[in-house]
C-alpha cells in the first residue's frame, strides 16, 4: 500500500474550520459579519471594511473556471509522475471569491474558460479531504 | 508619489561571475567575486565601499558576509531584502535613497545564487503546505512555471494571444544570446524548435521558461559627482519605480486574489516610472525586460504603455524587438537565454549598452535604456541614460 506523498495542508487557527468542513464534505467560506462580503483564503480581517467579525458559511459549491493549467511535467517527479497530466484551475465561485482546485472527470482538452463546475470531495487521507471540481453536465 | 532623484545617482561599476549550471562554489564566494569586479570596474578600492543592498529567497548570504569576505573596513548600510526578482531594480533605487539620506556613499548592489546546483526556484516548494501554501500546493500547484502558466492562460482567454507569439520572443532572445559571451544558451533556435519543445505545463513549453543559473551580478551605485571622477562613463538613473496593485498576495506565488492575470505590476508603476523621468515609451532606445517566462514580456510592454492592453502579442511580431528593430529587447539574451541571476543581469546589460561596451550586440547610439524586474504582482523598473 502506498502512503499518500503529496503536499497536505497544515491546519492553522484560521484554516482549521475550512479543512474540518471539507472533511464533512462541505465547502466553507468566511463571510464578514459587518459587510457580508465573502473572502477566501480565510483571514482575520475584512479587506473591504476592516471588521474582524466573521462567520463560516457554506458555499453553494458552484462556479466557473477563471483560468487553468495542464501539468504535463511532474515536479517533484517521484510525487507526480503517476498523476500527469492533471488540471489545476482557479475557480471563480458564485459567492465572488476564487479558489485553487483540481478539475476532475474532464479531459484536459475539454476544459474551457467560464466552464461551469461544481464541487466534489476527495478523501485523500483519514484526516484530510481536498475539494475538487467537475464539469456541470448539460 | 514618484521617485524624486532623477539623474542624481549613477551606476559606476558592474561585475559578474561566470554563469553556469554547477559553480562548485559557495554563494558567498560568487557574490564577493562579482562585487570585487564591480569595484575594480569603477576604479575604486574596497575601502571606498560603505554600503550593500542585496535580495534573496533564503538562498544567498547577507550583505555583511560579503563585506566581511572582501574586507570592507566599515559597512555602514548593509541591508538584505527577502524578495524575488521584483527587487532587482528595487535594490538599486534603495541605494540611491540611502546615499541621499547620508547613510552611505558608494553602495554595492548584488544578487548571488546557485540557482541550478543549489536551491532551485523552478523546482518544488516546501512540500509541507503551511500558511498560504496550503491553498495551492495540495492541488499540485507548486512551481513558478505552473504559477505563471496560469497567468498566461488569462491573456490567451482575454486577447487570443498565441503560442507562436510567445515563440517569437524565445527565438529572438536566443539570437541575441548568440552574440553574448556570457550567455548560457547560445545555439540558435527556430520557431519549429520552439513549437516542438516539450510541453511542461500548458500553455508553457520548455522554451517559455528561463534558465536556472549559478552565478552573481553586482552593480556599484554612487552620486553623479563622484561617478564623474571614476573610471567608467557614468550611467545615470533617470527614472525609477517600485510597487504593485491591490491584492499582491501573501507571498510571491499567491496571486489568487489578484484582479486579473492578463496584466501584472507594470500597469501599476507605469505612471510613477514615467513621471519620475519625464520621459515616455517613445524615448526608450533599448529595453531589458524581466523574462522569467516569455509571457511576462507581454504584460510589461502593455502595462508600461508601449502598446495597448492585449496588444503585446502583435506588438512583438515582425521583428520590432530585434536588435535592428524599433524596440530592441533583452539584447544579451535575457533570463531566457543568457541566464537567470534573478533580473540583476539585465542591469549589467543595460549599463554595457549605454557605455557602448556591448560588442557585436551593441545598439547604435543607445542613450536611454529601460530595465524592469518582476513578473507578477509587484515589481520594479529603472530608466537609465548615458
Amino acid at each position: 500500500m502506498n502512503a499518500y506523498n503529496k503536499p497536505l495542508p497544515y491546519l492553522d487557527p484560521e484554516s482549521r474550520p475550512f479543512w474540518e468542513g471539507a472533511k464533512a464534505h462541505k465547502l466553507l467560506l468566511v463571510q464578514c459579519r459587518s459587510c457580508k462580503t465573502h473572502r477566501f483564503p480565510p483571514t482575520t480581517f475584512c479587506a473591504k471594511c476592516s471588521s474582524g467579525d466573521y462567520d463560516w458559511v457554506e458555499a453553494k459549491g458552484t462556479g466557473k473556471i477563471f483560468s487553468w493549467i495542464v501539468v504535463r511535467h511532474p515536479v517533484p517527479k517521484e510525487v507526480y509522475a503517476a498523476e500527469v497530466p492533471y488540471i489545476v484551475a482557479l475557480v471563480a465561485l458564485d459567492e465572488g471569491v476564487r479558489m485553487t482546485s483540481n478539475i476532475i472527470d474532464c479531459k484536459p482538452e475539454d476544459v474551457t474558460a467560464d466552464m461551469r463546475v461544481s464541487v466534489t470531495f476527495r478523501d485523500v487521507t483519514p484526516e484530510i479531504t481536498l475539494p475538487a471540481f467537475k464539469p456541470v453536465k448539460g | 508619489m514618484a521617485w524624486a532623484l532623477k539623474d542624481k545617482y549613477a551606476i559606476a561599476g558592474i561585475g559578474w561571475t561566470d554563469f553556469s549550471k554547477n559553480s562548485g562554489r559557495t554563494v558567498r564566494s560568487l557574490a564577493s567575486e562579482a562585487c570585487l569586479k564591480a569595484v575594480a570596474d569603477a576604479g575604486l578600492k574596497v575601502s571606498d565601499i560603505d554600503g550593500f543592498v542585496s535580495f534573496n529567497f533564503n538562498d544567498s548570504v547577507p550583505a555583511m558576509a560579503v563585506a566581511t569576505e572582501i574586507g570592507v573596513p566599515q559597512a555602514m548600510y548593509a541591508v538584505d531584502f527577502l524578495s524575488g526578482g521584483n527587487a532587482a531594480n528595487l535594490i538599486t533605487l534603495t541605494a540611491t535613497a540611502a546615499i541621499e539620506a547620508g547613510l552611505a556613499k558608494n553602495v554595492l548592489c548584488y544578487r548571488a545564487m546557485n540557482g541550478r546546483s543549489g536551491f532551485r526556484l523552478g523546482g518544488g516548494r516546501d512540500m509541507a503546505a503551511h500558511g498560504i501554501t496550503q491553498w495551492t500546493a495540495p492541488f499540485g500547484w507548486i512551481t513558478y512555471p505552473q504559477a505563471m502558466a496560469m497567468w498566461c492562460r488569462r491573456h490567451m482567454i482575454e486577447y487570443g494571444t498565441t503560442a507562436e507569439q510567445l515563440g517569437e520572443i524565445a527565438v529572438q532572445f536566443r539570437k541575441n544570446a548568440g552574440l553574448n559571451e556570457r550567455a548560457m544558451q547560445r545555439a540558435p533556435i527556430t520557431m519549429d524548435d520552439y513549437m516542438n519543445s516539450r510541453m511542461i505545463v500548458e500553455p508553457f513549453r520548455m522554451l517559455d521558461i528561463c534558465l536556472e543559473t549559478d552565478g552573481a551580478c553586482a552593480v556599484l551605485i554612487t552620486s553623479k559627482d563622484r561617478a564623474k571622477d571614476m573610471k567608467q562613463k557614468p550611467v545615470y538613473i533617470t527614472g525609477g519605480a517600485y510597487g504593485g496593485g491591490p491584492n499582491q498576495g501573501e507571498d510571491w506565488f499567491d496571486a489568487v486574489r489578484w484582479p486579473d492575470h492578463s496584466h501584472n505590476y507594470a500597469k501599476y508603476i507605469a505612471k510613477d516610472l514615467w513621471e519620475s523621468s519625464g520621459l515616455t515609451p517613445k524615448d526608450i532606445d533599448v529595453a531589458q525586460i524581466y523574462d522569467c517566462f516569455t509571457y511576462s514580456i507581454l504584460m510589461q510592454l502593455e502595462g508600461l504603455g508601449f502598446c495597448k492592453e492585449g496588444e503585446g502579442g502583435s506588438f512583438i511580431e515582425g521583428g520590432r524587438i530585434a536588435l535592428d528593430g524599433e524596440l530592441p529587447l533583452n539584447t544579451a539574451g535575457g533570463l531566457l537565454s543568457e541566464g537567470y541571476i534573478h533580473g540583476l543581469n539585465h542591469v549589467i546589460e543595460a549599463t554595457q549598452q549605454l557605455r557602448g561596451q556591448a560588442g557585436a550586440r551593441q545598439i547604435k547610439d543607445a542613450e536611454v535604456c529601460l530595465t524592469t524586474a518582476g513578473a507578477m504582482t509587484c515589481g520594479s523598473a529603472m530608466i537609465l541614460r548615458n
